[in-house]
């Protein structure tokens, strides 16, 4: 890298032609490899400050889940299993989906980075759509804390607490999802106006990284939230 | 005039001169090391002092030897304050087993103290001098802290949990009482007096109001909010007898054992299906709302009362014949 | 010293217009841009304390209201620590010098360089909307129940500025980590880097790990208080303690983001200032990082008295013990440093002997508060006000001006009056010595913190205070007028005026847009006076 470096300090002296540069390389770099690498460790720095932030309502549930099982095991059964579970499986295929956006842009497959990005978007889509039906039915239900929570009969009191962390982290969780879909939208315009190639696909990769993130926070979510002592509910 | 400025607040508890005796102790230490840097950089900026800006510093690096000595002696002697400390602080937050219970409650903005007795009092503390007495308190509202500079404890008062201080006045007179954890706009008027009277006094003072006896109140409670229709003291009803419960150990349903604390018996009446007994059904009914925290505090009092059941064997071998008491 | 002429293009003189400066995507124009607003904030909150020693002159709470004085506290504290003391050496002079220590030419993001600077000044925008239209009275602390129930000051909208602010450090931090593991120079190894540059980068590992805490923990404030959610309401069986813990999580760390790169600052002033390397280099270099990782397991000391189990309590303290071990390495490297030095009297220099003697008592005053036995008497007294003030406004800003006054010619060109600028320092010195020294006293005497009428015998420590502060205010307005002046009338300072290595001072003052004009290659370890035949232009 040393050397490349020094390669390149020749090369580039006081003034430097535009044509020797590929467009996409941004002037204080020396090199797309930098600027690739530098863009991949940012991503990567960026998702670790991400896992803390999530980290603080985790710890809150963690601790809460410890003190009040009763009331965890209570909160979870109340959450519809089915669309949880539809939304995990609709998750997971957009990580493929996004994935395989991914490949082409690495293949070159311009058309193909648009498509599989759209079906990304879309899946995010019925994600966010679903979520807003789960959410429709707890008001409809009287379980949202604090602004209409009405407690069953029986009800440990915590149940609220369990119901606030839900919301708070799937909350948090669909907030993400929205800029997720934002950013596709963003790169899936830039791909369709040709900007990527095998050389330079970095934006679509950075996106993927974050897209992957926002889905691994859901299957973390997914058990914690829904199905805390589901066997043992289950069974009766 | 000099000597019209405190410096110092008065040693008026027995343990006041073990934390100032640390505090002397960390003040030498630190005192010498800051000292001793203070001189080095003077003495070095002085005798070396260029004023033309053009000479160069001698070509020294470093030495692993100094690095590793002087690593290594601060965090001895930070383990040896560590320790010490942690000591004192064993002795400040570890009450004797007898001890005068008072218990209290902060709320914006005054402090409530209910002597067992049955005597109470806003914002003025009356004690005994040379005896330990325990204060268990909490909050109404917001976070206070209970803060007496002259015996040198404080704790905080959190809603929703006791806190607990202890001390044992050396000294007879009035000291300073503050709150010390900010609750809002009278936060520096949540303050009063200790009084520490001589023993006699104190119990002169005590019978000098009319007030109930805190387990006297417990016990009217205990009947008129029907506890005494479930803890029959023989062990049969659909709740455990509460003969002789304080500060005994408590076998709960999931396996755990608990001691029977104040903060037990609080939270087994607020919120009582956290800490079900084993052998019982979470049957009893919360009774947040129904009692406030000076209710309960007598509660407490009451339970504190109760002696141990007669025959414990004879109880034992009841119990699993009563028909409610299931697994 | 030869008559030097300013160079003709400069980062400050190819680009004209305010869109210049809006659009710039320089970080030395960026750190000009933060310079602006963390000054602002700065005064703002130099005037919240004006207004809380003038209340504690007399015992009375006779000059404001109580709910007007919690106000004046809180928005104090906001101000400092959001909006000075986070930003102050990372944002200003990290944004600086940073690419021009290592070599590069500019920052590995420039844009979200440029981001990270509107995202600040929107969130001291929502703060101080906040402030204006009603003010916050939580303490800077917000702690619950009282944020989420019984204020009713304007908790929301400030939780959401000091939000939105928090992703400007955080930002600012994955930019400087990804600058130094990817943009150094050839031949610029780890070891050779200045230790402003070590320091940075442990900073950026804290910035990067804690702040998303604070945002998660103000985000449930928030939820509590707007929505009414339960997280920690003692009611529901929430605990009103776990905030504590979550805030603290963050601003312990947050304290350790205060004082690494002024501590940076100082490695810099003292090598060049002592001509010679810094002794001990890898420990100076190592105990930032150590200081980075242990800050994070220190935070239950801020809550000893909060109803922690004491064997949790004893942890807490041991660690903060040992937390202590790092910074009193790096104060004895110094020292060392300056042995069989060539110290140069000049302004920076002074203002790192003012960090000295601050720093150390701040010190070493928090071991006297890690002590539990003691801590129990000192908690939430004057002891911890003063015991922080000695490292916040006696380290750390004393750092701060340490690099203002080192950095300024390479900043701006110009030379500043150097009389004026050790004057200032030592009336520094004194006003803040004579501001907080008493503030020791009254802690011991039990004075509790946040106090708007206090008893009268606290009286004569709260003079001497208030006393100290108005020495303090001239101290800090000097450095205002003697820098605008040199800024129109300061001599040219040329490349190197101080003498010193590195690859900053290698280049002209005020440096070119791209910084360098050929790709600098490194050859010299850190600090390499030996070889040196110091000019001082």
């Amino acid at each position: 890298m040393p050397d490349a470096l020094a390669a390149h300090a020749d090369a580039h002296g006081q003034s430097h032609g535009h044509a020797a540069h590929h467009p996409a390389l941004q002037h204080h770099f020396e090199t797309l490899e930098q600027q690739k690498e530098a863009s991949t460790l940012g991503m990567w720095i960026f998702i670790i400050q991400e896992v803390m932030f999530f980290g603080g309502l985790f710890t809150a549930y963690m601790l809460y889940r410890i003190w009040y099982p009763e009331a965890w095991s209570e909160g979870s059964a109340e959450l519809d299993i089915v669309l949880g579970g539809i939304n995990t499986v609709v998750l997971i295929a957009s990580s493929l989906t996004m994935a395989l956006a991914v490949r082409a842009a690495q293949t070159g497959k311009q058309k193909a980075i648009v498509n599989w990005l759209i079906v990304t978007m879309l899946l995010g889509l019925t994600f966010l759509v679903i979520k807003g039906f789960e959410y429709e039915h707890k008001w409809a239900l009287r379980h949202v804390p604090g602004l209409n929570f009405h407690a069953e009969p029986g009800q440990a009191p915590q149940v609220e607490i369990f119901l606030s962390l839900y919301f708070a982290l799937t909350g948090l969780h669909a907030l993400h999802m929205v800029v997720g879909f934002i950013l596709l939208a963003v790169i899936a315009w830039m791909a369709h106006k040709k900007r990527f190639s095998p050389e330079w696909y970095t934006p679509v990769e950075m996106s993927g990284l974050y897209w992957h993130f926002v889905d691994i926070v859901w299957i973390f979510l997914f058990p914690l939230l829904y199905l805390v002592d589901r066997a043992h509910q289950v069974a009766g | 005039m000099l000597s019209a400025i405190p410096l110092f607040p008065a040693q008026a508890s027995t343990f006041a001169a073990d934390v100032d005796r640390l505090y002397f102790l960390i003040l030498a230490v630190t005192s010498f090391f800051a000292i001793a840097v203070v001189i080095f950089v003077a003495i070095f900026a002085v005798k070396y002092r260029d004023e033309s800006g053009t000479k160069v510093g001698a070509p020294i690096h470093g030495s692993i030897p100094l690095e590793l000595a002087w690593s290594f002696i601060p965090f001895v002697i930070a383990l040896g304050i560590f320790a010490y400390a942690t000591v004192v602080y064993f002795e400040l937050v570890r009450p004797p087993a007898e001890t005068l219970q008072i218990y209290s409650t902060g709320k914006r903005w005054m402090w409530r103290f209910q002597h067992i007795s049955g005597r109470a009092e806003i914002n003025e503390l009356h004690v005994p001098r040379g005896r330990p007495v325990k204060v268990t308190f909490t909050s109404e509202d917001v976070l206070h802290d209970l803060y007496i500079p002259a015996f040198r404890v404080k704790a905080d008062a959190i809603p929703g949990r006791y806190s607990e201080i202890w001390f044992e006045p050396s000294q007879a007179g009035t000291f300073h009482l503050f709150c010390a954890e900010y609750c809002g706009t009278s936060h520096s008027g949540m303050i009063g007096r200790v009084v520490v009277m001589e023993p006699a006094d104190y119990q002169a003072w005590l019978s000098g109001s009319d007030g109930q006896p805190l387990a006297v109140r417990g016990q009217q409670l205990f009947q008129q909010l029907g506890c005494v229709s479930c803890h029959l003291n023989d062990g049969t009803g659909r709740g455990p007898s509460l003969a002789g419960v304080y500060g005994a150990k408590v076998e709960l349903a999931n396996g755990a054992g608990v001691v029977a604390d104040d903060g037990y018996i609080r939270e087994s009446i607020l919120t009582p299906q956290m800490k079900l007994v084993s052998g019982f059904q979470p049957v009893m009914p919360t009774f947040q709302g129904l009692v406030n925290e000076e209710g309960v505090m007598s509660l407490i009092e009451y339970i504190k009362s109760l002696p141990p059941a007669v025959k414990p064997a004879a109880q034992a071998a009841q119990a699993p014949a009563a028909p409610p008491a299931q697994r | 010293m030869t008559t030097t002429a300013l160079p003709r293009r400069t980062y400050l003189n190819h680009e004209f217009g305010i869109k210049s400066w809006l659009l710039t995507k320089d970080h030395k124009r960026i750190g000009l841009l933060y310079l602006v607003f963390v000054t602002l904030a700065f005064m703002l909150g130099g005037l919240f304390a004006a207004g809380i020693r003038a209340e504690l002159t007399t015992p009375a709470g006779d000059l404001v209201s109580s709910d007007t004085y919690n106000k004046l506290f809180t928005m104090h504290g906001i101000m400092m620590v959001f909006f000075v003391l986070i930003p102050a050496v990372p944002a200003i002079l990290g944004n600086f010098v940073l690419p021009l220590m290592i070599g590069a030419k500019d920052v590995a993001f420039p844009k979200i360089n440029l981001i990270s600077w509107y995202i600040f000044v929107i969130g001291m925008f929502i703060t101080l909307s906040a402030m204006v239209f009603g003010g916050v009275d939580t303490g800077w602390t917000f702690y619950t129940p009282y944020s989420t129930q019984a204020s009713n000051s304007n908790v929301m909208a400030t939780g959401i500025g000091v939000f939105i602010t928090g992703f400007s450090s955080i930002l600012t931090g994955v930019n400087f980590m990804v600058t130094i593991h990817r943009m150094r120079a050839p031949g610029m190894t780890w070891f050779r880097l200045p230790l402003l540059v070590w320091a940075l980068y442990a900073t950026s590992l804290v910035q990067i790990l804690g702040t998303p805490v604070i945002a998660i923990t103000v985000f449930m404030l928030a939820l509590e208080r707007g929505l009414g959610f339960g997280i920690f309401n003692p009611v529901l069986g929430g605990d009103p303690v776990l905030f504590q813990h979550l805030f603290w999580f963050y601003s312990h760390p947050a304290v350790y983001i205060m004082i690494l790169p002024p501590m940076g600052v100082i490695s810099e002033v003292i090598a060049c200032f002592s001509r010679k390397s810094i002794f001990g280099y890898s420990f100076v270099a190592f105990s930032s990082l150590a200081i980075a990782v242990f800050g994070f397991v220190v935070w239950a000391h801020h809550l000893f008295v909060a109803g922690i189990s004491p064997y949790s309590a004893m942890v807490f303290s041991f660690l903060s013990f040992a937390v202590a071990i790092p910074s009193a390495v790096k104060t004895f490297n110094w020292t060392a440093t300056m042995y069989k030095g060539a110290i140069w009297w000049k302004a920076p220099m002074f203002y790192v002997f003012g960090f000295m003697g601050l720093f150390l008592v701040g010190g070493l005053t928090g071991l006297f508060l890690a002590a539990l036995g003691l801590d129990v008497h000192l908690h939430d007294t004057y002891f911890v006000v003063a015991h922080f003030h000695y490292i916040m406004v006696g380290g750390a800003i004393m750092g701060f001006f340490a690099g203002l006054h080192y950095y300024w010619p390479k900043i701006t060109g110009r030379m500043y009056s150097d009389t004026l600028g050790k004057f200032s320092a030592v009336l520094i010195f004194v006003g803040f010595n004579l501001t907080f020294f008493p503030q020791f006293v009254l802690g011991y005497l039990g004075m509790p913190r946040r106090y708007h009428a206090y008893p009268p015998e606290f009286q004569v420590f709260n003079v001497l205070s208030t006393a100290g502060a108005t020495v303090l205010a001239v101290g800090y307005a000097l450095p205002v007028l003697y820098f605008t002046y040199s800024i129109f009338k300061g001599e040219a300072a040329g490349n190197n005026p101080w003498g010193a290595t590195g690859l900053e001072w290698t280049t002209q003052s005020p440096p070119l847009p791209e910084n360098f004009p050929d790709q600098p290659v490194v050859t010299e370890e850190a600090y390499d006076y030996s070889k040196r035949e110091i000019k001082v232009a």
